[in-house]
């Protein structure tokens, strides 16, 4: 690193290395071209769930109906506040990590420290508010049925029009099959853990229930709502139910179309992992902090590097917020 | 290291760095929590469509875009570089995104037009 610095290759001439046209230092424009390359990638991602939002733009999953959970606050709708306290704090940790820069340019190192170590704690803190919520994502609430054409039916109450959950109006149809495990199954294959009920058994259960109906996927151009189909079409739509899906994984999920489900593991995940990666690029620049590293090199450069990945992180994030859970 | 310490073109300036990060702060929060007011709401004014998306879809566009300038700017202290640095990194993706969405956007909104007023059923 040290080859880098500003002062030693002040004195070379112009066709050595010497002329600065951009006034940055080596390291910092690798940092910048790299941001740039990686802001496209993300960009690549977006645009490519932008891409399958539009070519499904009458049936694609409403995000306010996905994502409404909050720490302690079961079964109460709240959608949006979540996400918006997990950019909070990015952003407060984006805060931290430039007040380090600025105390970095002021050699002090001791407030460099514990400006760092906030930044870290504040990225642990999003990346563990981000696993919660994959946990919800993953693990569902409701519960829904797939038909035939792969489209996911949801079950709503007619009064209320909220959703109902299948565990409490499925029936019970003993002799159920077992899950096959590689020892019992054709050719050793086995399979995925099978849903709680069969399909049958929501169908009767679903049959047995006047005041249920069906929450299609489309989306009523009028009202922005998805539609809901009255008694009798939904007896009609019940019949070409194939599959029973609870939760979400990367084949079908309750939330509707599964390229949802998809791009939300694929690009959430994917920040989430430079989120983390920052975390731990911002440790170790911590214990050289404290080791005094950056002292005797006489100047606290690596912290901007390493200040503007994680800013970019931050930025990243906005872009992700506003189209997974805004739009 | 010297810095560039007003923003709002100089409307608000600065005593110190330090300052003018926790007024950055401040008005991202601001912009966030104006964003998440009207995604709770939604006005029904707004619900309109303009230019072939609904209006409140743009203003989330472009108050994320006035997030992102403030981020790289005052944060990522692009706004203390040189102009040729800054422009070489912020003028690729101001070209190359915009194409991109652009194709990508008008060729999906083809399929789904495809998809819907095609002979085959997607919905059986």
């Amino acid at each position: 690193m040290e080859a880098t610095t500003a002062d030693l290759i002040e004195n070379e001439n112009v066709w050595g290395g010497g002329n600065k046209p951009l006034k940055a230092s080596y390291g910092k424009m690798m940092m910048w071209f790299f941001i740039v390359s990686d802001a496209l990638t993300f960009s690549g991602f977006l645009v490519a769930y932008g891409f399958s939002r539009f070519k499904n733009i009458d049936s694609w999953p409403i995000a306010d109906q996905v994502f409404y959970h909050f720490p302690f606050l079961h079964g109460i709708d709240a959608p949006m506040y979540y996400v918006a306290l997990m950019t909070f704090v990015l952003i407060f940790s984006s805060v931290t990590m430039v007040l380090a820069v600025d105390a970095g340019h002021k050699m002090n190192k001791n407030k460099v420290a514990i400006y760092m170590l906030l930044t870290i704690i504040g990225g642990a803190v999003f990346v563990g508010s981000q696993a919660w919520e994959w946990k919800n994502f993953i693990k569902g609430e409701y519960g829904a049925l797939e038909t035939r054409g792969g489209q996911i039916i949801q079950f709503v109450s007619a009064d209320s029009g909220k959703r109902v959950a299948l565990e409490s109006f499925a029936a019970q149809i003993p002799g159920d099959r077992v899950q096959q495990t590689s020892d019992t199954g054709i050719w050793f294959a086995s399979e995925s853990s099978l849903p709680s009920f069969t399909v049958a058994e929501v169908q009767q259960g679903f049959l047995a229930n006047p005041d249920l109906r069906i929450k299609t996927e489309m989306i009523d151009a009028e009202t922005g709502e998805k539609i809901i189909l009255d008694r009798a079409d939904s007896e009609a739509k019940i019949t070409e139910a194939m599959h029973v899906v609870e939760g979400a994984n990367l084949i079908r999920n309750e939330y509707g179309n599964r390229l949802f489900a998809d791009f939300f593991f694929f690009i959430t995940g994917f920040h989430g992992f430079h989120v983390f990666s920052g975390v731990v690029f911002n440790g170790i620049i911590f214990f050289n902090v404290l080791l005094g590293t950056y002292e005797r090199r006489g100047h606290y450069e690596m912290i901007e590097k390493v200040g503007l990945y994680w800013h970019f992180v931050d930025l990243v994030w906005v872009f992700v917020f506003t189209f997974f859970y805004l739009v | 290291m010297a810095h560039k310490l007003s923003i709002f073109r100089g409307l608000l300036t600065f005593k110190s760095n330090q300052q003018k990060i926790w007024g950055v702060l401040i008005f991202l929060s601001i912009v966030t929590v104006i964003e998440v007011a009207l995604g709770i709401v939604k006005p029904a004014a707004l619900l309109t469509p303009i230019f072939g998306m609904k209006g409140l879809n743009w203003i989330f566009i472009i108050l994320t875009l006035v997030k992102a300038y403030y981020i790289a700017w005052d944060f990522m202290h692009l706004r203390d570089e040189k102009k040729s640095l800054t422009s070489s990194i912020v003028l690729p993706l101001l070209i190359l995104i915009p194409y991109l969405v652009f194709i990508l956007l008008v060729e999906a909104d083809y399929i789904y037009n495809v998809m819907s007023d095609g002979f085959v059923s997607w919905d059986f």
